[in-house]
């Protein structure tokens, strides 16, 4: 369990596991409770609730945007409460996020904003702007690459969206609502480049609302309400 | 083309667009703190110089003597004597009694009344200051046959006059610090306010993999521009300053005043203000993202 930081872990060891994880935000009242559950390398899961169930949340306990209140987070082999704090930066970087409202910056060209994972992780230069492009073209965004947010279209943010989260080839992908905002034929779309990426080995979890896609797209599904996982997937623990 | 690549919209951040502002009236004060400082410690030593190893020697006036002013100028005339005998002596010269009431002018006004008080007389004594003899030692010589002469080496008058210096700089060196701390809370303040505007993009920063000193060190990159700026302002206004003093100093010469000057010293000093600006900024910035982001998950 104590791997060090890499890849280079037992390929069957779950990359993300929750044993009765509990959350609440600052002084509130528990949001998430008794949370178990496993993700294997190469897992593709539809993460679905009603509204306010806690999808975001867990998603923001597995990118580290916060940190559990009881029960134990393991992230690649990782056990992230007692990870030195230098440390969280380098599973961070193993772990793309789209997020719900997409979080471009908008001071920021597309390519810029695609690009921001690997400036921030020291890539030179050189190597930056031809992946960055690349990956804009891979998500049909060549024309735009010095586009600034505010003149893309909710769906031209996303896919610049996806592309940032995806640059640093992450083990994990977590998308959060990722086709809330387009028509179907789009998020169609985007539903083949998810399943393109989780082919290459990466580990997908979309949190959605939209019941056509999970039945279009047979994925297993953790499914939440008030808090709590009752529908586990594959999982050891059991919902209460 | 590019330089240093910076991710954050500083631009927007109204508070640290002050900050150059802020900062070159922070490092013009200082900056003129420590010349006047310094051009004060110069001149006291300057002072110190001037008068170490010269001595006035005050001979009484023989009041019961037959003819007064005759046995009066025979006792200047034998002690003058007996100094230019001591071996440290230099020179010892005896002022006239015309030139001491020339000096009492101001005070009793000119006219014949003058001539008949009976005023000491004085010597204008000038001993080598590296040698042993003091003030007490000339008075000892000269005690035996000039009966209440007095020696005086001027140490009660330096002392006062340093010591009145030495305050001065105290008080320059605390307004000094007292300007660096209020220098630290400035960038400290301004610093959480850029950290408020930018909560966002630092959020995604850190959500991407970002290491806190990668984006501690973006604030810094920002705040030594920004304070590269203000210091450059205020070191060349504080240059401009001391250099209107100096003009101003070399004007007629004045009785006692010394050219004003910063010594070696003092420009170093000078030159630290600037530097110490820029370090503060720098490192302070630094410091409160750390500590900033230290509480994000
Ligand atoms: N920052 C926050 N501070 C306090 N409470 C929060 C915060 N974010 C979410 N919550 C609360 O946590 C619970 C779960 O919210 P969450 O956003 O995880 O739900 P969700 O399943 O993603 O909902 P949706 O489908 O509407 O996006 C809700 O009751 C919400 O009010
Ligand atoms: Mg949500």
């Amino acid at each position: 369990m104590t791997t060090p930081h890499g890849n280079e872990m037992d390929s069957t060891e779950p990359v993300v596991r929750f044993e009765n994880v509990g959350m609440r935000y600052g002084a509130g009242t528990e949001v998430l409770s008794d949370i178990s559950f496993d993700l294997e390398p190469g897992a593709f899961r539809f993460l679905v609730g009603p509204s306010g169930a806690g999808k975001s949340s867990l998603l923001r306990l597995m990118y580290l945007a916060q940190r559990p209140s009881r029960g134990l987070i393991t992230l690649f082999g990782h056990d992230t409460a007692t990870l030195p704090r230098t440390e969280m930066p380098l599973l961070r970087r193993r772990v793309g996020v789209v997020f719900q409202d997409f979080r471009l910056l908008d001071h920021l060209s597309a390519l810029d904003n695609v690009a921001l994972p690997l400036r921030v992780a020291g890539v030179s230069e050189s190597q930056v702007r031809a992946h960055a492009s690349e990956l804009l073209e891979w998500v049909g965004l060549a024309d735009h690459l010095d586009a600034r947010p505010e003149v893309l279209s909710g769906g031209e943010q996303q896919r610049v969206a996806i592309a940032r989260a995806v640059i640093n080839r992450p083990n994990v992908l977590l998308a959060d609502e990722p086709t809330g905002n387009v028509d179907d034929r789009i998020a169609v779309r985007l539903m083949y480049l998810f399943e393109e990426l989780n082919k290459l080995g990466t580990t997908v979890v979309i949190a959605t609302h939209n019941q056509s896609l999970v039945s279009r797209f047979r994925h297993d599904i953790l499914m939440l309400q008030d808090g709590r996982l009752i529908v586990p997937g594959r999982t050891r623990g059991t919902a209460a | 083309m590019l330089s240093a690549r910076v991710d954050l919209p500083f631009r927007r951040d109204q508070a640290s667009r002050f900050l150059p502002w802020l900062i070159a009236l922070m490092v013009y004060l200082a900056a003129l703190a420590v010349a006047v400082s310094a051009i004060l410690g110069s001149a006291a030593q300057t002072w110190r110089n001037d008068l170490s190893g010269n001595m006035t020697v005050e001979i009484p006036p023989a009041l019961h003597a037959p003819d007064a002013a005759e046995a009066t100028e025979a006792r200047v005339a034998r002690a003058v004597e007996i100094l230019r005998a001591m071996p440290d002596v230099r020179s010892a010269e005896a002022i006239a009694a015309a030139e001491g009431l020339r000096l009492l002018e101001p005070w009793i006004g000119a006219g014949d009344i003058a001539f008949d008080l009976p005023l000491p007389r004085l010597i204008d004594l000038q001993i080598d200051p590296r040698a042993a003899s003091d003030a007490e030692s000339v008075h000892a010589a000269l005690e035996g046959e000039i009966p209440d002469v007095r020696v005086d080496d001027h140490g009660l008058w330096v002392e006062r006059l340093l010591a009145l210096i030495r305050s001065i700089e105290a008080v320059a060196l605390a307004v000094v610090l007292l300007i660096g701390a209020a220098g630290i809370l400035s960038m400290v303040f301004v610093t959480r306010t850029g950290l408020a505007v930018h909560h966002d993009v630092v959020e995604v920063l850190h959500l991407v993999g970002a290491r806190d000193r990668y984006i501690a060190g973006q604030f810094q990159r920002h705040a030594l521009n920004q304070a590269t700026r203000g210091t450059l302002a205020g070191t060349l206004l504080a240059l401009a300053t001391i250099g209107g003093l100096f003009l101003v100093g070399a004007g007629p010469d004045l009785p006692l005043m010394p050219t004003l000057r910063l010594g070696l010293g003092g420009w170093a000093a000078l030159a630290a203000v600037p530097a110490t600006a820029l370090a503060i900024a720098a490192l302070t910035a630094r410091m409160t993202v750390l500590r900033a982001l230290r509480r994000m998950p």
